[in-house]
């Protein structure tokens, strides 16, 4: 453009530089090959950039599994999988996972005893029973719910939760499983109803009609038909949350204390994977101790359970979609 | 003659009608569970820490004695560290986004980088905080100071971003790049002056509810490092910072041994959530405001 506008100022003024047609072509094509070139290195620029979050995950799994395999050198990998007695600290440590992972497993399962059913209902209730001005008005306060960062449930958890429930249940421990595990509930219905929620509200209105027309009610439409149909995404969102549940490291590290007893006992105190990973980095862990090591054991289990959950939920929503 | 016994249809709908009804009303109490849990929340914090809350509490440093500490030095730290976490992870995940959105053929890579960042978004928060600790704090010696936690948190926050560009970018129609194309513009100059600009408010909503999610984690920070009492105030990224929810952890667990600290950690969360809520409207605001429909 700039040439050709310069060609044509040339041939009306009678120009001061004197460029004639060749100088001008050269000019452009000089120009062109500036372009050229970042037009070929822009893209691989950005390859490199997305490139990185890859190398994020080559990043976990790497420094994980080699100190995973520092600490299996140590502790043999059968003691660690089924070893009920975690004592890390202090001469002739021992290394159970089993005290963290029954932790783990009752917090989580705590949770989704709350998530579950209030999460599928809110989002049953807003999918099939509110109208669209309700709707639009609780969906803000439940994403209002889910921003709340998990510090603050881990606050309510140890100031408000586990005072009213030990005036309930006496012999409940200051620090107790039970607590962490209601509200980290609380905290994950958001997400449940809001996935649930998608999955319903992507089933056809034709097919409800249908089943309206035989004469259904809505809740026969609503639990015969919308909800099997959505089921795959249902389930994924409860796979979510599990997950979520799993990795869920504030609100159990307050609430429920640190103690690595072996027990099923929701009254007492009992300690998650996130929870010990926590504890024994605000130690500052000397590197090379086995109990430094045992850090990235535990957190390389933690990895690996919520892999996995993540993994099925993606397989469940995608295989068995219901396509209308 | 009637065919439909009329009686028995009314005998048999009432207990469905009703069962319906109970229905609704069960799932209409469900849905107010959540609420009614916020507004208690919310309320006990207020409650809690509103009274700790004047002038001297938001610029007086770290201390042992409950009437005299301040948040001054978390407010700072919050501060610097996102000004390490909003560049790095802008230009990460804006990049990752046109590269997904405007170069990558639909194929094996892409596909293999967009199912790794939804995994990555999958990992939770503690790992992440392993991975800073074992290469930024140590690895590449950095120790436990902002820049460390500031590439972690960038890290972490990354798929939000990611997720966030790609939608904004798809949304620009393809009509705008053909005209683009159509004067002459090479594809990174269509993209430049084109594209992002037209996906920018979506882009910058990503950032912004990234960024919350940053201020608001506290486990890969913990793990990373931060003392529970730090003093002096963080300077620059290379110094040793706390932030607002690791102050809210350190007050909380130790409001065992000191009542007040209950208090101290309620009025932090207090400021939070006002920072936090300012940050959100601000975003909605822009998607809003600037969001062009095409």
């Amino acid at each position: 453009m700039k040439g050709v506008l310069h060609l044509a100022k040339s041939a009306v003024h009678g120009n001061n530089k004197k460029l004639n047609v060749r100088e001008i072509i050269q000019e452009k094509k000089k120009s062109r090959s500036v372009n050229n070139v970042t037009e070929k290195l822009i893209p691989k620029i950005l390859f490199g950039i997305a490139a990185i979050s890859v190398l994020t995950t080559i990043g976990i799994v790497l420094t994980l599994l080699t100190e995973t395999i520092a600490f299996f050198k140590d502790v043999p990998f059968i003691d660690f999988f089924t070893g009920t007695k975690l004592k890390p600290l202090g001469e002739n440590a021992v290394f159970g996972v089993v005290p963290l992972l029954t932790g783990t497993i009752i917090s989580s399962a705590i949770a989704m005893l709350v998530a579950i059913p209030i999460g599928l209902m809110t989002a049953i209730f807003l999918s099939e029973y509110a109208s669209e001005k309700l709707r639009r008005m609780l969906k803000p306060l439940l994403e209002i719910l889910a921003g709340i960062p998990t510090i603050v449930y881990g606050f309510f958890a140890f100031t408000f939760v586990t005072p009213i429930l030990r005036s309930i249940i006496p012999g409940l421990e200051p620090t107790n499983i039970l607590s962490p595990g209601i509200v980290m509930g609380i905290m994950i219905i958001p997400m449940v109803a809001s996935l649930s929620e998608d999955a319903m509200s992507s089933v056809p209105n034709a097919m409800r009609e249908g089943a309206l027309a035989l004469g259904a009610t809505k809740l026969e439409v609503t639990w015969k038909v919308v909800v099997p149909a959505a089921i795959s995404g249902i389930i994924a969102s409860f796979v979510l949350g599990i997950s979520r549940a799993i990795g869920e490291t504030m609100i159990v590290t307050i609430a429920s204390g640190s103690s690595k007893n072996f027990t099923f006992d929701v009254t007492q105190s009992m300690q998650t994977m996130t929870a010990y990973i926590v504890e024994v980095t605000g130690g500052e862990a000397a590197a090379g101790t086995t109990l430094y090591y045992s850090l990235y054991a535990v957190a390389m289990t933690l990895f690996v359970f919520t892999l996995i959950m993540n993994l099925i939920a993606q397989y469940i929503s995608r295989r068995f979609r219901e396509e209308y | 003659m009637k065919y439909v016994d009329s009686t028995q249809v009314h005998k048999k709908m009432g207990s469905r009608l009703f069962a319906n009804n109970l229905a609704k009303t069960l799932f209409f109490l469900a849905t107010l569970f959540g609420l009614v849990v916020l507004v208690i929340l919310i309320y006990r914090v207020l409650a809690d820490g509103l009274g700790w809350i004047n002038f001297d509490f938001l610029t007086n440093r770290l201390s042992t004695d409950p009437e005299r500490a301040g948040i001054w030095g978390a407010i700072l730290g919050t501060l610097w560290l996102m000004l390490v976490v909003a560049p790095v992870t802008m230009i990460l995940g804006v990049g990752t986004a046109i590269y997904l959105e405007e170069y990558a053929a639909k194929g094996r890579i892409s596909s293999f980088i967009k199912t790794n960042i939804s995994n990555l978004a999958g990992v939770p928060s503690v790992v992440f905080g392993i991975l800073g600790l074992t290469v930024f704090a140590r690895a590449l010696d950095l120790g436990s100071v902002v820049l460390a936690g500031g590439l972690t948190m960038a890290l972490l926050v990354l798929p939000v971003v990611v997720v966030a560009s790609q939608e904004a970018i798809r949304a620009v129609p393809q009509f705008l790049r053909e005209a683009s194309y159509g004067m002459g513009a090479t594809k990174w100059q269509t993209i430049k002056n084109v594209v992002l600009p037209a996906s920018l408010p979506g882009i910058l909503t990503g950032v912004i509810l990234a960024l919350s999610r940053a201020i608001g984690e506290t486990a890969p920070l913990v793990v990373i490092g931060i003392p529970a009492l730090l003093i002096p105030v963080p300077d620059g990224i290379f110094d040793k910072f706390t932030i607002l929810p690791v102050q809210i952890y350190y007050w909380t667990i130790d409001s065992a041994l000191v009542a007040e600290y209950a208090n101290l950690a309620a009025a932090t969360i207090v400021i939070l959530l006002i920072v936090l809520f300012a940050m959100n409207s601000i975003a909605i605001m822009i998607r809003n405001k600037f969001q062009k429909r095409f």
